[in-house]
């Protein structure tokens, strides 16, 4: 649709240059006075519904999220609270980025399971986010759904993720847009919910 | 001698061999479970069935002996459907705990599934549940699910130990594998139970859940607990460095010689590594200034070291300075230590003998009384009282309460293993200048005035010479723990210091100046030595008994 067009022969009204110039710089001065009178209105608290830019207005507003995207890791519980994982080191051995630190522990209370981790550690200073780990994991233990993104701390070591902050996480499915199987986008509400307030 | 033709190749074969055994010889693998060389056939486990003309049925090739024109397919799309058929009945009640089972990546169920197996499953019965995580024996854990009854560990306790601590009881798909009423495995080689059993279900209870196998790497060596001096395996951590708190050895395996300890080793050796990683190391060159430890930098130390030792030996003689060397050095660091000691201290109190306050266990298998794994070597080395017409360790102790002894340089002992713990004391107290050279801190190291932290068996090359005069080589594992050194770069540079340089840059060069100077190992080499190890000579007929022993 886009990367194709500009292997097109141009037309015959492309040809001529100024038609295509200045249709250009209708276009962007439409947007610039559009958003000049929006945001003047805003400004005067006359009419406050409308968005005054096409961008969006981070972080007062939060751009909606796609299901395939791979935000931070959380662990997922058993229906008794422990963790799912069993410490098979699965997600450790096949991170490329090595930023997964798993040290096994006996589950003393239930022989079935037998296997629990002491420690679960991610450095998400090292952690590339290719999602390998949730791919690898027999138990479905490890998942990349909380919609947190903003990662970001003062120091090194606050980078690094601990066992009790993963599975106390919850999967915030309410920050992605939902598609049909068709894919086109089933749930405007949440851009709906950022454009109103 | 039976010719006998397996996958379109002849091979002659001695008499009574059995089809797997002549298959190994032209290098064609029949996978098998219950099928081990040290142990009797019983023909349970059915995945190594081939087909062999003029017989109607597929034959297990572990208890069928070859027979003169037999003709064996071990590879045709018959056999392949029994093999895959037999996984299929393996894994019918065999639960799929493999996150959580340590067997994972070393197991022959993973492995031949993938190798033979793949099939789709057409069970939907739920799996027969059995005992989990079964508290068998000191060492040994048993999950029953995960048995597939080949009966190796049975086997091995019947014929091996002769302890006959495990059954299969009960029978049909109930039959499950537990120690006898009342008993647990608690035998002197309950580890090789461990090491045969070819899925998850007897795990180490040492090394449950400490790593993942394929983090592993394996380096040959020898055991250093006795003067058995068996062949092992050195699992290490290197690919993940920072699991298990620190422990960069995770385990020791044996490994097959035929000569010394066939496929077996004892759990003494087998557990008895820890201190490699122990917090009593000793990582740095220390001083005991005050009543209180410093560390030192290794030139400081040599320095200081090197100066008082020459003027002790200035001021008071060389019959006032007592050196005791130790048998858990090897044949390198010992020969070292005889050159700085003798030739260029010109000593002659030197011994290594500290006889042993408790007679070690000692059994007709592997396991010797004297817990030191170069005994042999320190005597064929020459490096005892006897050779030296010096004083002998007792006697070096009771001259040091006299205080006729001045110095004393002690090798990785812990004297009070052999004297009393008072007479130590009193003994090395009245002595101005004792040093310690050895891996881990003891009472003797404490009474020290030095310190020097040398390498353990993990972390360095050399060879040591076993009760039965077999020199064998042992391989770095991993790198020396904090500044420890091998006890002959010590000792090497102890001796620059004071004037008479050795050119040694690495153990062969060692090994190489021992063998032109020793005549017991004339001859030798490094390659020489081999991974199975060489006898020196005049040992032929104690080698006999050793294989004697074996059999027996």
């Amino acid at each position: 649709m886009n990367i194709h067009d500009k292997y097109k022969p141009l037309t015959f009204w492309e040809k001529l240059y100024l038609p295509a110039i200045i249709a250009g710089i209708w276009l962007t001065s439409k947007h610039f006075f559009r958003n000049l009178t929006l945001h003047i209105l805003r400004a005067l608290r006359i009419r406050r519904s409308a968005m005054g830019a096409v961008t969006i207005q981070y972080p007062e507003f939060l751009r909606p999220l796609f299901p395939r995207l791979r935000t931070m890791h959380r662990l997922t519980k058993r229906e008794d609270g422990t963790p799912r994982c069993v410490a098979c080191m699965m997600c450790e051995t096949v991170c490329p980025a090595n930023c997964i630190y798993i040290i096994a522990d006996e589950k003393l209370e239930d022989p079935q399971i037998e296997k629990m981790p002491k420690s679960f550690d991610i450095d998400l200073g090292l952690c590339i986010f290719c999602g390998y780990c949730v791919e690898a994991c027999p138990e479905d233990a490890i998942r990349m759904d909380t919609g947190i993104l903003e990662i970001s701390n003062l120091t090194r070591n606050g980078m690094v993720l601990d066992m009790e902050t993963m599975l106390n996480l919850e999967p915030r499915q309410d920050r992605y847009v939902k598609y049909t199987k068709e894919g086109d986008i089933v749930s405007q509400e949440y851009l709906k919910q950022s454009k109103s307030e | 001698m039976p010719k006998i033709t397996i996958d379109g190749t002849e091979i002659e074969v001695e008499k009574g061999t059995t089809v797997i055994q002549a298959a190994e010889q032209l290098g064609i693998e029949i996978p098998r479970y219950c099928y081990h060389p040290g142990l009797s056939i019983v023909g349970v486990c059915r995945i190594c069935l081939v087909e062999i003309e003029r017989m109607p049925k597929l034959q297990v090739a572990c208890y069928t002996p070859v027979t003169d024109g037999m003709v064996v397919h071990t590879n045709n799309e018959k056999v392949l459907q029994a093999r895959r058929a037999v996984l299929e009945f393996l894994l019918i009640n065999h639960p799929l705990d493999c996150p959580v089972c340590d067997q994972a990546g070393e197991c022959w169920l993973q492995n031949f599934y993938m190798q033979h197996g793949l099939y789709d499953s057409k069970m939907f019965e739920d799996k027969v549940k059995k005992q989990k995580a079964l508290d068998i024996g000191p060492n040994v854990m048993l999950d029953s699910e995960r048995c597939i009854l080949c009966s190796r560990c049975v086997r091995f306790c019947d014929e091996i130990t002769e302890t006959f601590e495990l059954g299969i009881f009960n029978r049909g798909d109930h039959a499950e594998l537990l120690p006898y009423p009342g008993q647990e495995l608690d035998n002197k080689y309950s580890g090789n139970t461990i090491d045969i059993c070819p899925v998850g279900a007897l795990t180490d209870k040492d090394f449950r859940f400490r790593t993942r196998v394929w983090y592993l790497t394996e380096t040959p060596s020898v055991c250093p607990g006795c003067s058995t001096g068996c062949n092992i395996s050195v699992h290490h951590n290197d690919k993940r460095p920072y699991k298990a708190g620190g422990i960069r050895i995770s385990r020791l395996k044996p490994r097959y010689n035929p000569e010394v300890n066939q496929w077996w080793m004892c759990d003494e050796g087998r557990y008895g590594f820890t201190y490699v990683d122990d917090d009593s190391r000793i990582v740095a060159p220390q001083k005991k200034t005050r009543g209180r430890w410093q560390e030192l930098s290794w030139n400081d130390a040599i320095d200081e070291i090197a100066n008082k030792m020459k003027d002790t030996i200035d001021k008071h003689g060389a019959e006032a300075f007592g050196v005791i060397l130790s048998p858990q050095m090897t044949n390198e660091d010992l020969f070292a230590a005889k050159r700085f000691f003798k030739e260029t201290l010109e000593l002659e109190n030197i011994d290594f003998e500290v006889a042993a306050r408790e007679k070690g266990y000692e059994d007709d298998f592997l396991m010797k009384a004297d817990k030191n794994p170069n005994t042999e070597g320190a005597k064929k080395l020459g490096v005892s009282a006897m050779d030296n017409s010096g004083l002998e360790v007792a006697q070096m102790l009771a001259e040091a309460k006299d205080k006729r002894l001045k110095a004393l340089y002690i090798c990785h002992h812990d004297l009070e293993k052999g004297f009393n713990k008072e007479e130590v004391k009193a003994a090395l107290s009245k002595v101005d200048l004792v040093i310690f050279q050895g891996t881990n801190q003891n009472l003797t190291s404490n009474l020290a005035n030095y310190c020097l932290p040398s390498a353990t068996f993990v972390e360095i090359d050399g060879t040591f010479t076993n009760f039965a005069g077999r020199v064998q080589r042992i391989h770095k594992a991993v790198e020396p723990l904090g500044e420890s050194k091998p006890d002959w770069i010590i000792f090497r540079n102890l001796s620059k210091r004071l004037g008479k340089s050795m050119p040694y840059f690495e153990p062969e060069d060692v090994f190489n100046a021992l063998v032109e100077e020793v005549d017991a190992f004339k001859g030798l080499s490094y390659e020489k030595i081999g991974e199975h190890g060489i006898l020196l000579d005049g040992h032929e007929e104690s080698a006999e008994k050793e294989m004697g022993a074996l059999v027996a």
